[in-house]
């Protein structure tokens, strides 16, 4: 077989979660950019507020994701100009589910979480494949340390099954600061085991009073 | 106007080498309702006159956001406006996206100029029929552009575009030394009362015109209905004080003349 040279993506690793409240969204991300065995800063922010309030958060090649969140930005603007107020979070959810899919032969290698609060205010995460696909979930997520993190977060979580009738809630009750309290919990422990999630994670909290955010350090090796 | 026999394509030189297709546009803008801007050397304000179609209907929108940096105000075909508007708005956010940094004003007029001129030189298009006054912000500083149909743009310390505009050039042509040195209120003042001049004795209120401002640290924006109205306000209060003091000595007069005669 034939050496393959035209490889153009790169995986920068790290790792994203979000969790919906009935009234609050949780997104964090962690703040390692890295290629390989190296790291090249500690100091990387993976998020990006696309509108009011709705953030999306992004693991994979950042080289992409810097172009999507342009292209997001870019439509939002044209957006406001249009509509004359900001998208909703699901507006904003369908928008980057078609961008992506609009790429679904040369895809932005980007694995991407939304979260924000819908039209009632209500918490919601969307997440996401690289080509589009999207759901609407109570959490999620994201990157090289998402499989360390998710079963953890089903275990405390208990979000109900979509197949189960009458469809529950998918927004957990817990406080606000009891889930920023558990993101932090679990990027410590997936920070543990995973080579490509440390140095810093971004915690981003949106409710009805705004959009806040704070750093927590993480081991650094 | 005048009916003459070189006015019916936009593409046929009169032998007086004038295009009459883009002077009757430059008519049209002449037509619409006022628009004054004027500039500080950290503000620039626009003001508008809506005009409504009749009592039932809603005024039409002449001011029109661009970008944070930049807005317009139109007089004219407002349906040219608009969609000229889109235009400008779409040049910003490609500007935005490649460069990361705002469009230059001056780049974004001549873009619109560029576009002017192009229809004032195909047989199958017609010139637009509006005006516009572009107001901006960028690292040269606070700019005030004027856009004609014929696809000329001027630059001005203060303008007015649209019907009876020559009444609020005056009043401006008297004070415009001082615009540069004018704080952002003063500005504001300036501009409703230059859209005064253009009423010609109808009330002024706040809901029949539209003030936007852009500035350094503000990004451009309409102002709020009851703050136009509070300057208005404080506008006439000036005047009827003014009113008020020509009366007073006329009676100090009276009660002197009545004096006299007792000091006898």
């Amino acid at each position: 077989m034939a050496l393959r040279r035209d490889w153009v993506y790169e995986n920068n690793g790290g790792t994203c979660v979000a969790i919906a409240g009935s009234d609050y969204c949780v997104i964090a991300a962690d703040t390692r950019l890295s290629v390989g065995y190296s790291i090249y800063t500690r100091d990387y922010s993976k998020i990006c507020k696309l509108a009011d309030k709705c953030v999306m958060a992004s693991s994979g090649f950042q080289g992409d994701l810097k172009a999507l969140q342009k292209n997001l930005a870019a439509r939002h603007l044209i957006y406001q100009h249009q509509h004359n107020k900001q998208m909703s979070c699901p507006a904003m959810a369908q928008l980057l589910s078609n961008t992506l899919y609009y790429k679904r032969f040369f895809p932005y290698y980007t694995f991407n979480i939304l979260g924000g609060l819908d039209s009632d205010g209500k918490g919601c995460v969307f997440t996401y494949d690289a080509v589009g696909s999207y759901e609407r979930v109570g959490y999620g997520a994201q990157g090289t340390g998402a499989g360390l993190i998710i079963p953890v977060l089903d275990n405390q979580l208990k979000s109900p099954s979509p197949l189960l009738l009458p469809a529950k809630d998918a927004v957990t009750p817990l406080l606000e600061s009891e889930a920023v309290d558990l993101v932090k919990d679990v990027f410590a422990s997936a920070t543990e085991r995973d080579i490509y999630t440390g140095d810093k994670v971004e915690i981003v909290v949106i409710n009805a009073s705004g959009i806040r955010q704070e750093l927590m350090e993480l081991r650094k090796d | 106007m005048f009916r003459n026999q070189y006015d019916t394509d936009v593409t046929t030189w009169s032998p007086a080498g004038r295009l009459f297709q883009v002077e009757y546009a430059m008519e049209a803008v002449k037509q619409g309702a006022a628009a004054v801007g004027l500039r500080s050397t950290s503000h620039v304000v626009l003001a508008t006159v809506n005009k409504a179609a009749s009592d039932l209907s809603s005024h039409q929108r002449k001011v029109f956001k661009i970008d944070d940096h930049i807005g317009v105000a139109i007089a004219g075909l407002t349906a040219d406006g608009r969609v000229l508007s889109r235009y400008l708005r779409n040049e910003c956010i490609n500007h935005s996206f490649v460069y990361e940094s705002p469009l230059p004003v001056s780049r974004l007029v001549v873009h619109l100029a560029d576009k002017a001129q192009v229809c004032t030189q195909r047989s199958w298009k017609r010139p637009y029929g509006v005006g516009l006054l572009v107001a901006g912000l960028d690292e040269t500083g606070a700019h005030l552009y004027y856009n004609c149909p014929s696809g000329n743009y001027f630059e001005y310390q203060a303008f007015a575009i649209g019907s009876r505009s020559q009444a609020a050039k005056t009043f401006m042509e008297r004070r415009f030394d001082a615009f540069n040195s004018y704080s952002r209120d003063e500005l504001i003042k300036d501009a409703l009362f230059a859209i005064k001049e253009t009423l010609q004795g109808e009330k002024l209120t706040s809901s029949i015109c539209t003030v936007a401002v852009v500035g350094i640290g503000e990004p451009f924006h309409m102002l709020d209905q009851k703050i136009i109205q509070e300057v208005i306000d404080s506008i006439e209060i000036k005047e009827d004080d003014a009113a008020a003091a020509d009366q007073a000595p006329i009676q100090d007069e009276d009660k002197s003349s009545e004096a006299a005669p007792m000091d006898i």
